[in-house]
């Protein structure tokens, strides 16, 4: 838990860094894997018409 | 939203500075990654995916493997979204509860406008993406059980009702119809049986629980049915509705839908389930305290065994054909 103090701004522990880096690791694996749900979803909900557009 | 009763240790607000009661201010965005798991109440989610799976895969229609495992997911972190905002709007009544005060929001890991924005994030994207793989029943049916869960339980039943766990229940008896729809586009007789086998199936699990936890609810002022009425009448009511769910775990095969494998199990979990309800009924003290906790425990037995007879009686023909 921080101790804000009005004239330091917010001063993060190690241990606190430590979780801000694995939740910033969670979040980029959960918009990674966000990202190849919909093209999979993309991919089987169209078929091959998926590639089947006017130019 | 404003907490009417703070916990001990913590003043909760919903920014993102908060101050506890010894005057030491502390700021949010500190937790691990594992309290926004807790966030989300796992267990619930692995019955809720489970009973989903089951009412996806006995549905009368197939759907793409990939489109229905991400129907499942969607449900598995709609269910995590009405988990947190369940814990946000809850986060008082929570600190005082023994079972429940080392959640996230209570111990000062997540502050509430974390958990409301976690939960309303997850919902929304849930939604959407189950309605863009599979349809807009299905979706429309999973905004309604995030709906059903946080504003109808969560908001107003639960702290207004003895009532609470019996129709809010609803929300979790859902997840069955929400995977039939999603398979099938609709709501079919045999999606209503397995909600209603949930249906009933819950008040005798959650008020088995509550015989011996009713001096944490009634520290916490949740109108449970033990503190309002009392055991004896608690006991009383977890009879009455295992005898209406011992025939209603066999329904589906009653009505056609399921093998007779599917229905000597479905018959064999209620008779025992009615047994320990007897049981409960019967004893006090100590010892009724004690069947209290053997009911609790077969009760999650009993509806795993009986979804899971289900779905390999439903995806597997020949399992039907030895009977």
């Amino acid at each position: 838990m921080t101790m804000v103090h009005d004239n330091d701004g917010i001063v993060l522990t190690e241990e606190e860094k430590r979780r801000r880096r694995a939740r910033s690791v969670a979040t980029a694996l959960a918009l990674a894997a966000m990202a190849v749900m919909f093209f999979v979803l993309t991919i089987v909900k169209l078929g091959p018409a998926v590639f089947n557009r006017p130019l | 939203m404003s907490f009417v009763s703070e916990p001990a240790e913590l003043s909760v607000t919903t920014r993102s500075v908060t101050t506890r009661l010894d005057g030491v201010r502390v700021v949010g965005g500190t937790a691990e990654v594992s309290d926004f798991i807790a966030l989300m109440k796992p267990r619930v989610m692995s019955l809720v995916v489970f009973t989903a799976l089951v009412g996806l895969a006995v549905a009368p229609a197939d759907i793409h493997p990939v489109l229905g495992f991400i129907s499942l997911l969607c449900i598995a972190v709609g269910a995590g979204a009405a988990g947190a905002l369940n814990m946000w709007y809850d986060a008082d009544i929570d600190a005082v509860m023994a079972r429940t005060r080392t959640r996230p929001v209570p111990r000062g890991r997540i502050l509430p406008g974390e958990a409301l924005a976690f939960g309303m994030t997850l919902a929304v994207g849930s939604v959407a993406v189950l309605g863009l793989a599979a349809n807009w029943v299905a979706a429309g049916l999973l905004a309604f059980t995030i709906f059903f869960y946080v504003v109808v339980y969560t908001m107003w039943l639960k702290r207004a009702t003895p009532q609470n766990i019996v129709i809010g229940g609803a929300a979790g008896a859902f997840p069955p119809m929400v995977g039939w729809a999603a398979a099938t586009g609709g709501v079919g007789v045999e999606s209503i049986v397995l909600f209603l086998i949930i249906f009933f199936w819950t008040p005798p699990h959650f008020w088995a629980l509550a015989l011996w936890r009713a001096g944490d609810y009634e520290r916490a002022g949740i109108p449970m049915l033990p503190v309002v009425a009392g055991l004896a009448e608690t006991r009383r009511q977890i009879l009455l509705y295992s005898v209406l769910l011992a025939p209603l775990g066999a329904a589906p095969w009653l009505l056609g839908y399921a093998s007779a494998v599917y229905g000597v199990v479905a018959g064999i979990g209620g008779a025992v389930m009615l047994m320990l309800a007897v049981a409960v009924r019967r004893t006090d003290g100590i010892a009724g305290e004690a069947a209290a906790k053997r009911l609790f425990a077969f009760s999650v037995l009993y509806l795993f065994v009986v979804f899971a007879a289900r779905l390999v009686d439903g995806r597997l023909p020949m399992f039907g054909n030895l009977m």
